[in-house]
């Protein structure tokens, strides 16, 4: 079972600086730029600073360190030979600006990469610019611009969503400047179609989808959707997020979307680091592909250049071409596993979810609200759990770090009171699906006291985020004022 | 099948579920838009593929086969090995963003050892825990100033890359920001200030200053600016360069009230253009328009010090439309690298690392401009990076590259103006014996 490492891990800034060494700044700068006060940034050994990260790594749980099943996150196995190949000096060195002719292997693998996402997906073209999925949103939403007003359709000011969308969803939609209508789902978890035609008009821009849903059921009415949404004069577009659960089954392209994008740092396995940096690459239909950021990278004979020769593109949307080093991860991952691997993938992860659905539900103990069949992940509620003995999804949570399992995604979606939102992955065993089946089961027997209190085994126990707010600690700064 | 432990167990775990085929599973999915199999190759082995990998790796070449000289921000720096080791801890690499505090201290912790690392550097209160990159941070920092006074217009200089540029437009059409441009002093590289006080007025909702500039010049006239700024009640939003500020004055120190950047030079190698790393700090009292992540310090249950995310009504998973921005993932490990490397090179490194840097930037420009035909732009200091004349950029350009050398940015493609020059960057990196090549490549060229 894992158990996290408990230091008391001092801040850098409380390590005693044993290299402490003085010196006098020279002044070679003009007198208003020229530092006079000297850095309040520690002098320490490198035995020092390594020691201090490695302890804070021991506090850290990983997808190596066991089952990780956040719900639409993906949380797979990070292959180690694409991290190792990315370390590669004739990847880590290279300057974006080279000449084309340097630098034939990298741009060879953006463009092979193209060309398999859009086999994958269905699309015709993809940019690799957007740094992660909700960039690739806000990327989408502005081609959806750029095509209104191409036709000369000013008026579209509106994003259509469900109320089951991730939260960059409509944060993206209202950051490229559309309004945000959000509509309620049918009793069966998926889109009210009938809603939908209600709200779509000549206002409407596009209407943003992921599918399957967040409770990771599938939107059978898509091609009604699609079919209401064009007639509209609308695009649709495809969250990419929940890919891993269709991959060689069926693909947003076929499926009538215009744009959409990928989350390479979850259905293509690469690394989340913590929080990135991630790739949110972004497709479209033909008819949308002249807006595409620039540069493309294109192919004659058999050399790979960047082509900015693009007047309708949009421009840029991040720095260079992307995050390079994940997209060169995901071309790596797509070649181990080839079309029979991709498709492997999707079945097991599906076929995880449902298995440990099954056992959750057929217990009585946990509520599965909406359809039963579900793709590569499931929302479950703990609303019985918190009438009978007051314990609430987030107590679940954080009981399950006691058995060094990591929590779900919890409150999320927003319809589902109490939600625990699972998705395993396809590289977890059926022993440890059954581990986590096991534990929360006995979460929902014991005695309640233990898991309101939860959790006893980590490095630290339950955190006052509140008091995080009310007296903000946000540097070392801000302890060091306080103690003066 | 590779990293998928339950291949083996598909129809064992199928007839439990009471399913006969594992396409049952996917009935919900209707039969027209399913399909049989996708056109790819299928797996290889890790083998064949590192085989592959190394036959295009070997079709690049990296830094120390062909060095390179561009200026307009991204250089090589010299990654000390502690920063691999410690972004390769896979409890760091493989983790996922820290919606679980408790079981994700040693990340939110080194977040808050990064956040006060930047706070320090930039000579601000705060700093949310990295944006996408510099370029995306100056829009994000646009859209802060526009919430906070308001007003909808975003001036900037007109000589920020033509990149930034672009996405600074991306970023703000959607909220309606009218962007303004200030001219640029011919003589001396730097902001024209008589242009700067026409177009900030009582409308400005910011202005971007970026220090040193695209040209590689510092802006000394940083005080008149600010009190241009003052005077209207205009935010002052700097750009900086993180490995000036060793021996460079903070902007903090100069009034800035929003402090971005490039953050990648901080240990991440240049892989290409990306990962990126985008610095964004700020005075406290904006601290809730912040765009992006922030991690706080607090206690826990049992009085201990904690850590975890904080101010997160300002984010999208909880504010949705209302939040401050619709970043989520961001660069995290980038970050992790940046506050190693900060802590490894410590005030004095830093210090030094600066004083190299400026001075090799002085020496090369100083041996170029010995060459006859070769002369500087700009009159203002610089400090890494410095824009030269040279008889004929293009036919040098491809000279130096049919000799392995990159030689500095072509400019005359963003401006006109700029016929024939060159942007050089050069930092630690850059071997004597590349320099000594450089310079004799460009003597032959003229």
């Amino acid at each position: 079972m894992y158990r996290s490492a408990v230091w008391d891990e001092p801040l850098l800034k409380e390590l005693e600086e044993i290299k402490k060494e003085h010196y006098t700044p020279q002044a070679v700068l003009p007198t208003s730029l020229q530092r006079k006060t000297l850095l309040d940034i520690p002098d320490l050994d490198e035995t020092q600073v390594i020691r201090h990260f490695f302890h804070l790594s021991q506090m850290n749980y990983g997808i190596e360190s066991g089952i990780y099943p956040l719900g639409s996150c993906t949380m797979k196995y990070n292959p180690k030979i694409c991290e190792e190949v990315s370390h590669w000096e004739q990847f880590t060195l290279l300057h974006p600006l080279q000449d084309d002719s340097t630098t034939q292997g990298i741009l060879r693998i953006m463009y092979e990469l193209e060309q398999m996402l859009c086999e994958i997906t269905g699309m015709d073209h993809f940019t690799f610019q957007p740094a992660a999925g909700a960039q690739g949103e806000f990327t989408g939403l502005l081609l959806t611009r750029a095509y209104h007003e191409s036709n000369k359709d000013f008026i579209r000011d509106e994003i259509i969503l469900p109320d089951t969308s991730h939260g960059t969803n409509p944060a993206s939609a209202a950051m490229a400047g559309y309004k945000v209508i959000e509509i309620p789902s049918t009793t069966e978890g998926t889109v009210d179609v009938g809603m939908l035609e209600k709200v779509l008009s000549e206002k409407t821009a596009c209407f943003m989808l992921t599918n399957p849903n967040t409770l990771g059921i599938f939107e059978s009415e898509i091609d009604d959707i699609a079919r209401l949404v064009h007639k509209a004069g609308a695009l649709l577009y495809y969250d990419g997020a929940n890919m891993n659960a269709i991959m060689g089954k069926a693909r947003p392209g076929d499926m009538g979307f215009d744009i959409m994008h990928l989350n390479l740092h979850k259905t293509f396995s690469t690394p989340h680091g913590g929080g990135g940096p991630g790739s949110g690459p972004v497709g479209v239909k033909k008819k949308l592909e002249r807006f595409l950021p620039i540069p493309w990278v294109r192919k004659k004979d058999d050399t790979y250049y960047f082509d900015y020769d693009y007047p309708d593109s949009i421009g840029k949307v991040k720095a260079t071409y992307g995050n390079v080093t994940v997209v060169l991860k995901a071309y790596i991952y797509i070649l181990l596993m080839g079309e029979n691997g991709l498709k492997e993938a999707s079945e097991i992860a599906v076929l995880n979810a449902n298995y440990m659905k099954k056992k959750l539900v057929d217990s009585n103990l946990y509520e599965l609200p909406y359809r039963e069949l579900r793709k590569h992940e499931f929302v479950i509620s703990c609303e019985r759990l918190l009438s009978n003995k007051g314990i609430r999804a987030l107590d679940v949570g954080k009981r399950l770090l006691d058995f060094g399992l990591h929590p779900p995604t919890i409150y999320f979606p927003l319809i589902v009171k109490e939600a625990l939102m699972i998705e395993p992955t396809e590289s977890e065993s059926k022993k440890d699906l059954d581990i986590y089946v096991d534990t929360l089961l006995k979460i929902a027997q014991e005695d309640p006291t233990m898991t309101k209190s939860a959790p006893h085994n980590t490095a630290v126990q339950r955190i006052d985020e509140v008091g995080a707010v009310k007296n903000p600690i946000l540097t070392w700064k801000t302890i060091g004022h306080r103690k003066n | 099948m590779q990293f998928i432990p339950n291949s083996p167990l598909k129809n064992k775990m199928l007839k439990e579920l009471n399913y006969n085929d594992i396409n049952d599973l996917f009935s919900d999915i209707p039969q027209k838009i399913r399909i049989k199999n996708l056109n790819l190759p299928q797996g290889r082995t890790q083998q064949e593929v590192e085989e592959h990998m190394r036959i295009l790796a070997q079709q690049n070449k990296s830094f120390y086969e062909m060095p390179s000289f561009f200026g307009g921000g991204m250089k090589p720096h010299y990654i000390p090995a502690i920063v691999k080791s410690v972004i390769s801890r896979s409890e760091f690499y493989t983790a996922y963003t820290p919606y679980q505090p408790e079981t994700s201290q040693g990340f939110l912790q080194a977040i808050f050892e990064y956040q006060s690392l930047i706070a320090e550097l930039t000579g601000m209160d705060v700093s949310n825990a990295s944006l996408y990159d510099g370029a995306t941070a100056v829009g994000e920092a646009a859209l802060m100033c526009t919430r906070i006074n308001k007003r909808k217009t975003f001036v900037v200089p007109g000589n920020i890359s033509w990149e930034k540029k672009s996405i600074l437009m991306n970023y703000t059409k959607g909220a309606g920001i009218r962007i303004k441009d200030v001219a640029y002093d011919k003589r001396t590289g730097m902001i024209d200030l008589e242009s700067l006080k026409k177009t900030i007025d009582t409308d400005t909702a910011g202005f971007y200053l970026e220090n040193p500039n695209f040209f590689g010049v510092f802006e000394d006239r940083v005080e008149e600016i600010y009190s241009i700024l003052q005077k209207n009640q205009s935010m002052f939003v700097v750009g900086i360069d993180p490995i000036s500020l060793g021996i460079c004055k903070s902007p903090g120190e100069y009034g800035a009230d929003i402090v971005i950047g490039e953050g990648k030079s901080l240990g991440n190698p240049l892989d290409f253009g990306g990962s990126t790393l985008g610095i964004f700090a700020c005075r406290n009292e904006f601290l809730r328009q912040i765009p992006g992540r922030i991690i706080g310090m607090t206690k826990d249950q049992q009085g201990k010090r904690a850590f975890c995310m904080t101010f997160q009504t300002r984010e999208q998973h909880i504010r949705r439309e209302k939040a401050t921005s619709n970043i989520c993932t961001n660069e995290g490990l980038c970050m992790l690298a940046a506050a190693t490397y900060l802590s490894w090179l410590g005030s004095k490194g830093l210090y030094e690392l600066g004083m190299i840097n400026f001075n090799r930037g002085q020496e090369l420009e100083k041996k170029i401009i010995s060459l006859s035909g070769f002369t500087t732009m700009f009159k203002g200091v610089h400090f890494n990076e410095f824009v030269i004349r040279c008889p004929d950029a293009k036919k040098i350009h491809n000279q130096l590259l049919r000799h392995g050398i990159q030689g500095g940015l072509l400019l005359e493609q963003y401006y006109p103006e700029l016929t024939n020059c060159m942007l050089f960057g050069i930092t630690e990196l850059h071997s004597e014996s590349s320099i000594d090549r450089l310079i004799s490549h460009l003597k032959e060229a003229r």
